[in-house]
């Protein structure tokens, strides 16, 4: 379970510029839930997602996971209980080096990177098995270097390095954004085909609220700093997308945009 | 022939250098100015070590040492106190001038009738002490092939995976839970241990200990390391280390014929304008101009 208790989050503090986003902010995220939060450019979701996995600090307030207190742990040190996927696919992987050299990154976290090798046969099956679930043909490319491949193969390997390992918190940062339509719903698939089988609580940053709507069982919508709508189970099944875009807009005008 | 022959010799010397500038530059993405003082660091440490009777082996892993933990105080500035890796490359060349001249006790050390690895007295029993100069080639490649060697086995294990990620994509280290800063601090040694050793080497292969050798070191190292990579970019069978190691040779061939032509007075003249060529021709800078466009 993660919480996240009275946040406040300021930007620039003390200058004429200074900006309050977070006030009071409260959220809970359960076990087992794959939340989607949508919501207009600059109203807190991906500030939200840094400060979950304390990528920036906050003013005040506490973040838990699983009822400890981690607000003021490093953030590499977070990332033992995260897997992040982030909106741009060069991040989630190292171009200059290879898709066997790549897993076995990803296949070794939480444990000491000491000076055994770091391709193993045994574990190299594992990696190949995990890449045919992809269904994108990386399993025979093994000592291709990762910066060749496109986008969206290198966001379906970004996906699969964060989860190869057991994590609590699956972060997922418009990881769709900067793909084309087809490739982005064959990783939403992916995504859900996941989250589904290793059973991975989730958080879901779109701009796509048809995505928001289609996949996961709780939708939030942020708008400055609050949440204004929050749907889960039953009432997130019922909800249709028009019902969605019409509380977008409204939002919209209001900021005037 | 003595002409190629010195090449060689002083080729191979700075191969090991340029190993390690190579996992600064190259790996890690870290312009670390304080190679020209680490270089003399070695150099140092073991002709005062040699001086006192060391084993000159020993001084070899000494000097090593000694340039490991220069790297770790460039790493600790730039990491712990955040300054940047330029500048924290400046601090420690700065101030090691001082620790050097500590060292070694003056500005210049002869190290004529001590013991090398070059000639001890295990040599002298078997060439009468008259050491031929394969000899001495021979010893500088048994030194750079284990350090190459090593240093490509370290690059294949996990922990050799993690500092390569360091310089590719530095987010990846930190979803991996691992602290950036603290791979950065191990490269850094690394190199610099390469390159102290280096230096060690050449000061006993030259004999003597000079405060100012060190100067213009990271040029060749980095020269060294461009050559090797873009002249051998399309040779894939070849290890990267291996193109370097080779670079660093053509390096000192190019500025042998060079000073041959031109004489004795324009050294550090030519080195640059040499330099500059490289650079050109490389590919490299291309391709890093492309990066940051």
């Amino acid at each position: 379970m993660l919480e996240l208790q009275h946040i406040h989050k300021y930007y620039n503090p003390g200058t004429i510029n200074e900006m309050c986003l977070f006030e009071d902010f409260n959220m809970t995220v359960e076990d087992g839930q794959f939340v989607s939060v949508v919501g207009s450019n600059g109203s807190g979701k991906t500030s939200l997602l840094n400060l979950i996995c304390g990528s920036i600090g906050l003013d005040s307030g506490s973040v838990l996971i699983d009822g400890k207190n981690i607000t003021h742990s490093k953030e590499y040190k977070r990332n033992q209980y995260i897997g992040r996927v982030f909106q741009n696919p060069a991040m989630g992987t190292c171009p200059n080096m290879t898709i066997a050299e790549n897993m076995s990154l990803a296949g070794n976290k939480g444990k000491f990177y000491g000076l055994r090798a770091g391709k193993k046969k045994d574990r190299m099956d594992y990696y190949r098995e995990n890449l045919k679930s992809l269904g994108l043909g990386l399993e025979d490319k093994m000592d291709v270097k990762v910066g060749v491949l496109s986008g969206g193969q290198r966001q379906a390997m970004a996906l699969l390095m964060s989860t190869l390992t057991p994590i609590r918190f699956l972060i997922l940062d418009e990881h769709t954004a900067a793909l084309d339509p087809k490739t982005a719903e064959l990783i939403m698939r992916l995504t859900d085909k996941i989250v589904k089988e290793k059973k991975l609580t989730t958080i879901m940053v779109t701009h796509n609220l048809r995505y928001a709507v289609d996949y996961g069982n709780r939708l939030v919508m942020m708008h400055q700093g609050r949440s204004v709508m929050d749907l889960a189970g039953t009432e997130k099944e019922a909800v249709s997308i028009d019902e969605i875009l019409d509380k977008f807009n409204e939002i919209s005008i209001e900021c005037g945009n | 022939m003595n002409f190629l022959m010195s090449i060689l010799e002083q080729g191979l010397i700075y191969g090991i250098m340029a190993l390690g500038v190579y996992i600064t530059y190259k790996i890690l993405d870290f312009p670390d100015l304080g190679v020209d003082s680490t270089f003399p660091l070695g150099a140092a440490v073991t002709a005062s070590l040699i001086a006192k009777g060391m084993n000159p082996y020993l001084t070899l892993l000494v000097s090593f040492a000694a340039g490991m933990a220069a790297g770790v105080c460039t790493g600790l500035i730039h990491v712990k106190f955040k300054v940047r890796d330029l500048l924290s490359g400046i601090i420690v060349m700065t101030g090691l001038y001082n620790i050097n001249l500590f060292i070694a006790g003056t500005n210049n050390v002869p190290l004529f009738s001590e013991e090398t690895i070059f000639k001890n007295h295990f040599t002298d029993s078997i060439f009468q002490e008259k050491i031929p100069r394969w000899w001495n080639i021979a010893v500088i490649l048994v030194v750079v092939l284990i350090c190459k060697i090593l240093l490509d086995l370290y690059m294949k294990t996990q922990s050799g995976y993690l500092l390569r990620a360091v310089g590719d994509n530095d987010v990846i280290v930190t979803s991996l839970a691992r602290d950036r800063g603290n791979i950065k601090i191990l490269g850094l040694a690394i190199s610099n241990g390469l390159v102290s050793l280096s230096g060690s080497v050449f000061a006993q292969q030259s004999r003597v200990f000079d405060i100012s050798m060190g100067t213009g070191s990271l040029v060749i190292g980095l020269a060294s390391v461009i050559i090797g990579i873009s002249f051998f970019r399309k040779a894939s069978f070849m290890k990267t280390t291996t193109a370097v190691i080779i670079g660093s040779i053509i390096y000192k061939a190019c500025v042998a014929l060079a000073l041959k032509v031109a004489g004795d007075k324009a050294t550090k003249l030519i080195t640059a304008l040499l330099f500059l060529v490289i650079l050109i021709i490389g590919m490299d800078r291309k391709k890093k101009v492309k990066i940051h466009a």
